[in-house]
């Protein structure tokens, strides 16, 4: 059913890692898939690895859920990898026609293949321990600034959070009119393409139809609690940074210039 | 030979993940042409589900689905003839409307059972009257049209397929009094015409009460009861357990007939009207209650 689609992936739980303030969360996601990309070395990488696993252990979450996000890039990972094995310079440990494989192609490999599980890795363990409401909340503070150039950083967040909370909503929709539209006989496994573009539109209308009358119900619900904006609006849940956010921030930018220190004193294996 | 036939029919939504659950729980029905059955149990209970494995817009996890003794699921290819035999209509159903016109819309199902244009019209009219829709409304937007209008639309797409079989999900929810009211006879009327056999989700009481012959009773997934409905309605204490109860009237009746009132069990308030306008004196027989 279309419903099982896992859009929005947040689970809940109560580990350290789904403690956090979200605000740090994505800071440090940030800050990490740069610095995936900064290491150089094996010992460098070996760090951000470690590191990643940790993330995942701390953040209590089944590791069959990583793996199934994994699941999606794969593709993109073998593509690449192999792609890179062709590239590189080196000492040549295999030739294959005119194409050779050589030792700087097997560490690009590598890497490039760490680079992006590691990104993936990362980026799930985001999504998996934040709640779509406090990630908007927080990208909604850490935007903050652009307000200077005039950007709508509130009504941006307020877009985002009510997208994300209607995903599910319209998926039940799309799920119960195509029940309705089979049940009259629709059918929309056979045919050539387009029959199969016109049997969408028995689901499509109708599903127009109910998200513009949920957004006109909303907007009315909206102004009758008098929503305005973000002018002068305050919060009911205050993002807060703990001292343990604090302390995770002064370790992570720690490891970070360690990375820095082992790039510039240890050879890296890809340049 | 029953019409439908269940056996151990079974459904389970999201099998083998941690979100599992069992909503159809090994149900036996034999259900006889021509037959009004209501279909009752609080939310959750399994009938939604139960009715959407009858037409193979769901297929049973386990268990089959007999039609004319024939499982349903015997040649998955064809299980859109069993949904043409098997009309149903969903709860607001008038939110899956789309064509340009009314007419249009009705005759979305005949034409996906493959009729002529002419023929698809012409059934579709037919089913615009039975629902009581005026012939003037047929050549507007459905979107234009009040909400028991457009449910009348949506109810009259189904029937127009002439299934032998018609389930409805709720269709009185959300509708004003008289609109219920009419909506039912209108139902019950294409019942008698028609010979067919329905099948009426519904949480008011008075309503099953008025209408089904029979009443399937669901309760946490299994159906707990299947029989007459006065047989049915006599277990009040048993359909309280479950949370649900039996129509106001017939509650009064048990109690006056416990309290040694000379009274026999009623569904409606004309049947009450009868025993009880004899006992106060004034000469029974008044249908215009």
């Amino acid at each position: 059913m279309i419903r099982d689609i896992a859009l929005g992936q947040y689970i809940p739980g109560k580990s350290c890692i789904h403690k956090m303030d979200p605000r740090v969360k994505i800071a440090l996601t940030f800050l990490f898939i740069i610095f995936l990309f900064v290491a150089n070395g094996y010992v460098g990488m070996g760090v951000m690895v470690a590191l990643v696993i940790a993330i995942l252990l701390f953040s209590r979450i089944p590791l069959r859920q990583y793996f199934k996000s994994l699941k999606a890039v794969i593709f993109v990972v073998a593509f690449t990898s192999i792609l890179n094995l062709f590239y590189g310079s080196g000492r040549v440990l295999v030739q294959v026609g005119f194409m050779q494989i050589t030792e700087g192609g097997v560490n690009r490999a590598i890497f490039i293949t760490i680079r992006i599980v590691c990104l993936m890795l990362l980026s799930a363990a985001l999504t998996f321990t934040t709640s779509p409401t406090s990630l908007t909340d927080a990208i909604e503070r850490l935007l903050r600034p652009l307000k200077i150039f005039h950007v709508k950083v509130h009504e941006i967040a307020m877009m985002m959070t009510i997208a994300l909370r209607f995903v599910p909503t319209l998926l039940e929709e799309t799920d119960k009119i195509m029940s309705a539209q089979k049940a009259r006989g629709a059918d929309m496994e056979s045919g050539g393409f387009m029959q199969r573009v016109k049997a969408l539109i028995p689901i499509l209308i109708p599903l127009f139809v109910s998200a513009f009358r949920r957004a006109y119900d909303l907007a009315m619900a909206m102004e009758c609690r008098c929503y305005h904006g973000g002018e002068g609006r305050t919060r009911m849940k205050v993002l807060k940074a703990r001292k343990s956010d604090v302390a995770i921030t002064v370790f992570s930018l720690a490891l970070c210039t360690g990375i820095i220190l082992l790039n510039i004193f240890l050879p890296g294996a890809v340049r | 030979m029953p019409l439908i036939e269940t056996k151990d029919l079974t459904y389970v939504y999201g099998e083998n993940t941690p979100f599992q659950k069992v909503a159809v729980d090994r149900v036996n029905l034999s259900i006889e042409e021509g037959q009004f059955i209501g279909v009752i149990g609080h939310t959750g209970s399994g009938k939604s589900t139960l009715i959407q494995t009858l037409n193979g817009l769901l297929r049973p996890t386990s268990g089959q689905v007999l039609l004319d003794g024939k499982d349903i699921w015997a040649e998955p290819k064809k299980i859109r003839s069993v949904r043409f035999r098997v009309g149903m209509v969903f709860q607001y159903p008038e939110h899956q409307l789309f064509e340009e016109t009314v007419i249009k819309d009705i005759c979305f199902g005949p034409k996906n059972m493959g009729l002529s244009e002419e023929e698809a019209q012409e059934r579709a009219r037919k089913a615009a009257e039975f629902v009581g829709l005026s012939p003037d409304l047929l050549e507007k937007s459905p979107f234009d049209l009040s909400g028991g209008q457009k449910r009348r639309v949506a109810i009259a797409g189904v029937i127009a397929m002439d299934p032998d079989v018609l389930i409805l999900d709720e269709p009185t929810a959300g509708l004003d009094p008289r609109g219920r009211d009419v909506l039912l006879a209108q139902i019950v009327g294409y019942h008698q015409v028609r010979k067919n056999t329905v099948l009426l989700v519904s949480h008011s009481m008075e309503d099953i009460a008025r209408t089904a012959e029979k009443i399937l009773v669901m309760n946490d997934s299994k159906a707990a009861m299947f029989d007459s409905t006065e047989k049915v309605f006599s277990r009040d204490k048993e359909l309280e357990e479950m949370g649900l109860r039996v129509p106001e009237i017939t509650k009064i009746m048990a109690r006056l007939k416990e309290k040694g009132w000379p009274v026999s069990t009623a569904l409606t308030m004309e049947q009450a009207l009868r025993q009880l306008m004899p006992l106060l004196g004034k000469g029974g027989g008044r249908d215009d209650s």
